[in-house]
């Protein structure tokens, strides 16, 4: 485990009686796509909220990089490159597309309280911004408001400010969902050749997805990673089956 | 990708057509507004109403505090219903400055003298500098919460400010404190009421070009993501909360150094200023111009002042009407008196 990249370990979280993360330890590796599923209500939402930092655990610890981050605070575990999405988008819809990603290259150059230089003109926030969206083959949308995209693309402009952030891992919250099938097409092979630059902690619920792109499953239930494997082992798994593909 | 791609990629001056059309108009319109305030007044004192002229001062003082303001509403997202506790603060600064001037004894005199001060550069100088301080401090604290929590917190601070004047009988407590010499500049003479309109003309130019270049600069693109969205922000890797904290104290500054120059236009300073009144009158510029708009706040206090002076001579009643109007632009034109004139503001 010392090469994981983030690694999770005996994660617990208690909401009054409800135990939403039941000792959770899994980690994410170099080049590698990790999927995280489960059924609703399993605790996927509340084990993302203690990774990206916005819910503490009640025990346990996270590290990224083998830095312990658990106590650090959203921003700062971005700063040490941590990127996310979001399940529901979650962006500044009156600002155009760079604009969007240009904040999160501002914010990985770390000088946010500069109030002269005009950002428009400011090239060294807007190539990195434009580099991101050409990887995520949204080049042609920059100018455009965030609230004229489709849902596909507003899920890519997503990935794009966490790719901006050049990040050490990246977390993505359900990105393929309601999204058309040519959609999700589309953004499992953007998916797909991303992984070797920066390892995915993938979360969603379209099966095929899941089953195409990530090297490693974990199932989640009830709080608790009931399963572990490759594809192939997790299809077999009858705990699996019952729990979550079965119905 | 290399440099020459960027460049052929990003289509960044060369506006559409209706957009430069619009871009026109709203330069338009500000050129307007600002040709209005500075020349109505040159021309009341050629034919010698220097009543017009002070009204001129008065509008452009309101609006100044109210582009503060606006950089906390409008710019900030921080709804703060208690500016006045700095517009006050300007004016009491100014007050207790020129008194002790007058009086020959200090303003502090322990652990370290502070002798009083009738020039305005000192004044403005304090001003800034206090108000900056304590909107430090109550931002500090006040930014803990949001929403309505956020507006009563700040109200409540300014009430306390506002009471505290109100019994504190060294500066007059409720009756107030009258500046007997209006504060001096060199070289020039403030008494003349255009000299004075000029000062605070330029005052007002200043904050709204200080605004406009924060509003563009790297600071301001961080603040616009903290009130779009601050998960956003906080994804990105930048805490909003001392974003947020700088806009609140530099917002806190613009309507100190408006309050230092409006005790000075009215040669006289009371709890009034600090009282829950002005906090709501500047929130109303603020609203009538248009929300976030640059200009919005120096339409909002023409609007503002010319109802008063104008419905205020028909009836005293006069407030019911600016209630009617203010009713009218919050259902029917939400962008305000700016977004009227020059349409909606569109970010690039």
């Amino acid at each position: 485990m010392t090469d994981a990249v983030l690694s999770l370990a005996n994660l617990n979280k208690r909401f009054g009686a409800l135990q939403a993360t039941r000792d959770v330890s899994l980690d994410l590796r170099p080049n590698e796509i990790h999927a995280l599923i489960g059924p609703n209500g399993a605790g996927k939402s509340t084990l993302i909220g203690q990774i990206a930092g916005g819910i503490k655990p009640d025990s346990g610890s996270i590290a990224l990089t083998g830095r312990d981050i658990t106590a650090l605070s959203v921003a700062q575990r971005a700063r040490l490159g941590l990127g996310r999405s979001f399940q529901v988008s979650s962006l500044a819809e009156p600002l155009s597309v760079k604009r969007n990603v240009m904040i999160a290259v501002q914010a990985l150059q770390g000088h946010s309280f500069r109030f002269w230089k005009p950002v428009h003109r400011d090239e060294s926030l807007l190539a990195p911004a434009l580099e991101a969206l050409e990887r995520m083959q949204l080049l042609h949308r920059a100018d455009t408001p965030v609230a004229e995209l489709s849902h596909g693309e507003r899920r890519q402009v997503e990935v794009a400010c966490a790719l901006a952030l050049k990040p050490r891992a990246l977390l993505l919250d359900e990105p393929m969902a309601g999204l058309g099938p040519e959609g999700t097409a589309r953004l499992t092979e953007l998916l797909e050749a991303l992984k070797h630059e920066v390892p995915i902690l993938l979360i969603e619920h379209d099966m095929d997805a899941v089953f195409r792109l990530a090297d490693r499953i974990s199932v989640l239930v009830a709080g608790s990673v009931i399963a572990h494997g490759d594809s192939a082992a997790i299809r077999a798994n009858p705990q699996v089956r019952e729990a979550y593909l079965g119905d | 990708m290399n440099k020459s791609d960027t460049s052929t990629l990003a289509p960044q001056p060369g506006l559409p057509t209706p957009a430069a059309s619009w871009h026109d108009r709203k330069g338009l319109v500000q050129i307007g507004l600002l040709a209005v305030l500075l020349l109505a007044p040159l021309a009341a004192y050629f034919l010698g109403h220097i009543y017009y002229v002070n009204l001129a001062s008065r509008i452009t003082l309101i609006a100044m505090a109210a582009v503060g303001l606006n950089l906390a509403i409008g710019y900030g997202g921080m709804v703060s219903f208690g500016h006045a506790a700095y517009f006050g603060l300007g004016g009491y600064i100014a007050g207790i400055s020129a008194y002790h001037a007058f009086d020959f004894t200090p303003v502090i005199g322990w652990p370290l003298t502070v002798p009083g001060s009738d020039s305005m550069l000192a004044i403005w100088l304090a001003a800034i500098v206090l108000c900056g301080l304590l909107a430090l401090a109550i931002g500090a604290i006040s930014l803990r919460t949001t929403g309505v929590y956020f507006i009563m917190i700040t109200l409540a601070f300014a009430q306390m400010m506002y009471y505290f004047a109100n019994s504190w009988p060294t500066y007059g407590g409720e009756d107030g404190l009258p500046i007997f010499l209006r504060n001096s500049l060199p070289l020039v003479d403030t008494n003349d009421a255009l000299t004075f309109f000029l000062i605070c003309f330029g005052g007002l130019v200043l904050s709204l070009a200080l605004t406009a270049r924060i509003m563009k600069s790297r600071f301001g693109a961080a603040l616009t993501m903290a009130r779009l969205n601050d998960t956003r922000l906080a994804t990105a890797g930048i805490a909003p909360y001392p974003v947020r904290l700088v806009a609140f104290v530099i917002s806190a500054m613009i309507t100190g150094l408006a309050g230092a120059l409006y005790a000075d236009l009215n040669g006289f300073v009371s709890p009034t200023m600090l009282s829950w009144h002005m906090s709501g009158e500047l929130m109303v510029i603020v609203i009538l111009g248009g929300v976030g708009r640059l200009y919005g706040p120096l339409a909002g206090a023409l609007l503002f002042v010319m109802m008063e002076m104008l419905l205020g001579g028909l009836t005293e009643y006069w407030q019911l009407f600016l209630g009617l109007v203010l009713l009218f632009v919050v259902l029917f034109a939400k962008h305000g008196v700016m977004g009227w004139l020059a349409g909606r503001e569109r970010h690039d």
